[in-house]
């Protein structure tokens, strides 16, 4: 069995990686893909947790769940409002809206 | 120790793509590696005996978000499909690195300090039967979800007529 610790490290090496790549991008795809990285660094956590540590449980198994189906609307949502971004500022970077009209 | 194994082997997969994820500078190709990291991270689930959930991140992540997301890139950044590499300032890059280590570091003392789990329970290599889960997500008494499952399809609803709404053409006026 591998010790929940390194379920720990994995997780918190994703995530910081996700938040580096949110950080650093000026893209708001590529953006959107670090927050991915990040949220599915969290959902490694809570089904590891689960797993290990409170096996009858399964708190975090659903957990997971809704957030998989939590992500999958809300990157549907921040990808309609990119398309609608491209289409009034003819780009697609963050620091190009300028204003919240277009 | 096969365990040990397979754990190594997906955590190269994952972290490897997740770094090359954010650092290439085309975007399919960081779309392509989110694919791989989803992967990775299902055969983690697999790993944890979480059959059903690995089965929903591949088909929910892998099949449909990956979908969305190169559908967008298609629409929306057709410059940068054809070679067009995105600019990443090295002075920012290197201060937002710094930032992120540091906070890693906070985080890593936080995980030293909580130190190691000594009474974890024992699992048995059992994977988590489909009748129990069916049961727990559809029935309403305590650690049962139906509430979350109903609010999730409501709220999936709602993000689909919000998404058609913001993304629909402007009528001519």
């Amino acid at each position: 069995m591998v010790p929940v610790e390194c379920y720990f490290v994995l997780s918190t090496l994703l995530f910081f990686i996700g938040v580096y790549g949110f950080v650093t991008r000026r893209n708001l795809l590529a953006m959107l893909i670090s927050v991915e990285l990040v949220l599915n660094a969290v959902d490694v956590n809570f089904a590891a947790i689960n797993r290990l540590l409170y096996p009858n449980d399964m708190e975090g198994m659903f957990m997971t769940l809704f957030v998989i189906g939590v992500a999958a609307a809300e990157s549907a949502v921040a990808i309609a409002i990119i398309i609608n971004v491209y289409r009034n500022f003819k780009s697609d970077t963050a620091d190009s809206i300028t204003n919240m009209k277009g | 120790m096969a365990n040990a194994i397979m754990f190594t082997i997906l955590a190269v997969v994952i972290l490897g793509s997740a770094l090359l994820c954010v650092t290439t500078t085309l975007i399919m190709r960081a779309a392509t590696f989110m694919l791989f990291v989803l992967f990775g991270v299902a055969g983690i689930y697999f790993l944890l005996d979480y059959t059903f959930l690995g089965a929903a991140q591949i088909s929910v992540y892998a099949g449909g978000v990956t979908m969305i997301y190169i559908f967008a890139i298609q629409l929306v950044s057709k410059q940068t499909l054809q070679g067009m590499v995105e600019k990443i300032k090295t002075s920012r890059m290197i201060g937002n690195g710094l930032v992120v280590l540091v906070s890693l570091f906070v985080v890593s003392i936080i995980l030293v300090k909580a130190g190691l789990v000594s009474d974890f329970d024992s699992v048995a290599d059992a994977e988590l039967s489909m009748k129990e889960i069916g049961i727990a997500l559809v029935g309403s008494e305590k650690y049962q979800y139906v509430l979350p499952f109903e609010f999730i399809s409501v709220f999936l609803l709602a993000c689909i007529i919000g998404g058609l709404v913001v993304a629909r053409k402007e009528e001519k006026e």
